[in-house]
């Protein structure tokens, strides 16, 4: 990938097109859309009934609200935020802030349009989105952690369905979960490692190197499934405990709904998040990560062990996928599919790339695909007239909108995908 | 450590090496996997000999008429020669497109929507006319897929490995939206899948389920060959795959060429999708995207880019894939177990791959102040 800097800009010319201005027309197209639709389809007397959790005692807490009027609203709104963009091309602070509300009112109306002649529980639908962002979170910062020392990890997919299935064979066999878990985390490392050493010490390319790792992934995962789990003599292991069942916290109404029904891969996912982040951005290794991500030269020349650097956290990044790996098969379905992981681990690395190679900005970017998850079980129980291969388009959309420049400048780390060798 | 071994890159890469390393692979990946079959239980000799058979056939078939296991790895290798092609082309001038199965399923979805709807729209069209319609609508489609990532590259720095990778999930999804939704058989008993295409627009078979799909990859592999090594334009590309700052000095429009090398990709990995639903499921359904796309993306570099080479290891892949079905129904191992040993052979091919362009050389450590200088 040398080639990178010449294929960067080969036009040289000053671009009109600003970010602003991008995402200007971004909104505005949303907009015409939402009206559009508002106004062809639905009635104008329907209601959006919008509940705040199940809570025990009647009356449920509820908010109605007509749908059309407000669906209308807000893509007045949308188009009013795109034009602003579109004219002024207002400073990147300014334009930050219109993302971030236009994302917002994006959001609530896909819940009043979901809603229309029905009721949606808000706080199941946060909850929901948490849940179902986890994998992707833990998938993403595997993905951070690679591209941050310069290695690209497009396998992450195939160490998440190996996991998977040596997660749940384990716990299968030992009838204890956690040596499962402990299994799923170790097998993601194994893998990690095979990528590690093509990539590092043997030089293959990166994607290469990736596509191979998902190709034997279906193997191994697939082999598991018929020759150990089809037949076998032990009853299923069931699912990971939620944490707090049973404690107060549990049925505190409303957060506790959203903050502490979980199982413990949810809270890994959440702790890691800032951990690595720390790790990343305020610690000697951290620093040490980047360098060699930016610049593998001259991280050697200071005397980082750059081969060190890309293992271990190669390595490690493979361990938390497997974690991921881990959510299918023991925390979420309590059994392995083939092919269970439904390239989860591609839209990981959406969220890598959404969130600008950050942790903190890919588990936003995580969220906000696990909410389009969510979103679209919901539709499915309430059979919204939504196809949900649009919503399941979305992640990709976005980070294709995204990595062109409209939403955000993405940048990924300098060497990335760049074999070193010491001279 | 009075020894250790060092890498050096070598000066020139040796025909014998070249040839040499790749089988010294094969043979250690086929001694892994009989180590991994014994321990399975399996009699690797037996397992490996009903893999050949299944894949080739035997010669007592092949007297009596019997080609089916042949064919049926022809079928097998055609989509993958095809996609090989196409991203071959694209990795020789250092353009990652990842996003050969996108492209297939998007040159598939086009041939199919050109079957399904044009036969009521224009009945005055003659029947022969179909299909070269179809093949033409597969290659726009597959070269749209392809042009916008090389679009996104050269104009905005968009990295294509991203994009090429996620416009695969848009398109394998819109596929699915299609053949689950609107374009889903009434009379398919609700299986999901479009009713099946008149049989004017299906593609010719040769023999068995090889269809003329295989004579595409054939004259594709023929005209790549001849672009790369015969005109001013793929002597452009190499000479940007091998050395892009040489290429820009020398005046190389480089954004036009990736502009222009995605076209033939995508139209390439279209075409594959176009043969895939005309010459084999007749109809759009799920079977379109199973991965030929990805493992095009091996066969380009276990060929190492050389089209000629696509051929051969499309047709082994294809032979392994086709083999590892026979091994479930002779020996009652999984399926699975040849994905394993595919996998297996890919990472010794990849890991023995610097082989042929670094030798080891076995280095004794020098006394520490002899070091001191460098």
């Amino acid at each position: 990938m040398n080639a990178e800097t010449i294929h960067n800009n080969p036009t040289g010319r000053k671009r009109f097109v600003t970010r602003a201005r991008g995402l200007g027309l971004f909104y505005l197209i949303l907009a015409i859309i939402v009206l559009v639709w508002t106004l062809s389809s639905g009635s104008p007397q329907a209601l959006s009934r919008l509940g705040l959790g199940i809570i025990l005692q009647p009356p449920p807490v509820r908010l109605t609200i007509p749908t059309q009027p407000s669906l209308i609203a807000i893509g007045l709104l949308l188009g009013v935020i795109g034009l602003y963009a579109l004219l002024r091309s207002p400073s990147e602070r300014t334009t930050n802030v219109l993302l971030g509300s236009g994302a917002l009112f994006v959001v609530l109306g896909a819940i009043i349009a979901a809603a229309a002649d029905k009721s949606i529980d808000l706080v199941g639908l946060v909850k929901d989105s948490v849940r179902l962002a986890t994998p992707i979170m833990l998938g993403m910062l595997a993905g951070v952690m690679c591209e941050r020392c310069a290695v690209i990890n497009i396998g992450i997919e195939g160490m998440m369905l190996t996991a998977a299935a040596v997660g749940y064979m384990v716990s299968l066999y030992t009838q204890n979960m956690w040596l499962g878990l402990l299994a799923a985390v170790l097998s993601g490392g194994v893998m990690a490692t095979l990528h590690a050493l093509l990539t590092i010490q043997f030089l293959v390319d990166h994607i290469i190197s990736g596509t191979c790792i998902n190709i034997l992934a279906v193997g191994i995962s697939g082999y598991i499934r018929a020759a150990f789990l089809l037949k076998n003599p032990f009853g299923a292991p069931g699912l990971f405990p939620y944490v707090f069942q049973g404690t107060p916290l549990w049925d505190i109404p409303i957060i506790g709904t959203i903050l502490f029904q979980y199982q413990p891969m949810v809270y890994a996912a959440l702790v890691l998040v800032p951990l690595v982040w720390f790790v990343l951005f305020r610690t000697p290794w951290g620093l040490r990560t980047r360098a060699v991500g930016e610049h593998p030269r001259a991280a050697d020349t200071v005397g980082i062990n750059v081969f060190k650097i890309r293992y271990v956290n190669v390595i490690l990044a493979g361990c938390v996928a497997g974690l991921g790996g881990a959510w299918f098969s023991l925390e979420t379905v309590g059994h392995f599919d083939d092919l269970m992981t439904n390239n989860r681990g591609f839209i990981a690395l959406a969220a890598m790339i959404f969130g600008n190679w950050n942790p903190l900005g890919g588990a936003a970017g995580a969220l906000l695909f696990g909410f389009a998850d969510a979103l679209n079980f919901k539709f499915q129980i309430l059979e919204v007239n939504v196809p949900y291969q649009f919503i399941g388009m979305l992640p990709f959309i976005l980070t294709m909108v995204a990595v062109a420049g409209v939403i955000g400048r993405t940048t990924p780390p300098a060497a990335d995908g760049q074999p070193y060798r010491k001279q | 450590m009075p020894f250790s071994l060092k890498l050096e890159k070598r000066l020139e890469e040796s025909k014998i090496i070249a040839f040499l390393v790749p089988l010294g692979s094969l043979l250690l990946a086929l001694v892994f996997g009989a180590i991994l079959l014994q321990s399975v239980g399996a009699d690797p000799l037996r397992t490996y000999s009903a893999m050949i058979e299944g894949a080739f056939g035997t010669p007592v078939q092949w007297t009596q008429g019997d080609f089916y296991a042949l064919t049926e790895t022809l079928v097998k290798a055609t989509p993958l020669m095809i996609c090989g092609l196409a991203v071959s082309i694209a990795f020789r001038m250092l353009f990652w497109n990842i996003g050969a199965e996108g492209q297939l399923v998007m040159g598939g979805f086009a041939a199919g929507a050109v079957a399904l709807w044009l036969p009521g729209m224009a009945p005055w069209l003659p029947h022969w006319a179909f299909l070269p319609l179809m093949a033409l609508a597969g290659i726009v489609a597959g070269a749209a897929w392809g042009i916008l990532p090389g679009l996104l590259k050269a104009y905005v720095k968009v990295n294509e490995i991203i994009t090429t990778l996620m416009l695969n999930y848009i398109a394998i999804l819109w596929l699915q939206y299609l053949y689950y939704g609107p374009w889903k058989d009434p009379k398919g008993f609700g299986f999901p899948g479009t009713a099946q295409f008149e049989p004017f627009t299906w593609l010719p078979r040769l023999i068995g389920r090889v269809h003329w799909g295989l004579v595409f990859a054939l004259l594709a592999a023929i005209f790549i060959w001849l672009i790369l090594s015969r005109t001013r334009w793929g002597y452009e590309i190499r000479l940007i795959g091998e050395n892009p700052v040489a290429a820009r000095y020398a005046g190389i429009n480089i954004g036009r060429n990736i502009v222009l090398v995605m076209f033939l990709s995508g139209g390439l990995a279209g075409l594959a999708g176009m043969a895939e639903v005309a010459g084999i499921s007749h109809r759009l359904q799920h079977g379109l995207a199973v991965g030929y796309g990805f493992t095009a993306i091996i066969v380009a570099w276990l060929a190492k880019l050389n089209p000629w080479g696509v051929v051969v290891v499309a047709f082994l892949l294809a032979a392994l894939l086709v083999g590892g079905d026979q091994i479930q129904i002779t020996m009652g191992l999984p399926a699975a177990m040849a994905s394993v040993l595919q996998g297996a052979i890919l990472f010794f091919m990849l890991g023995g791959n610097i082989l042929t362009r670094y030798r080891v050389r076995i280095v004794r450590s020098l006394p520490a102040e002899c070091t001191q200088e460098g």
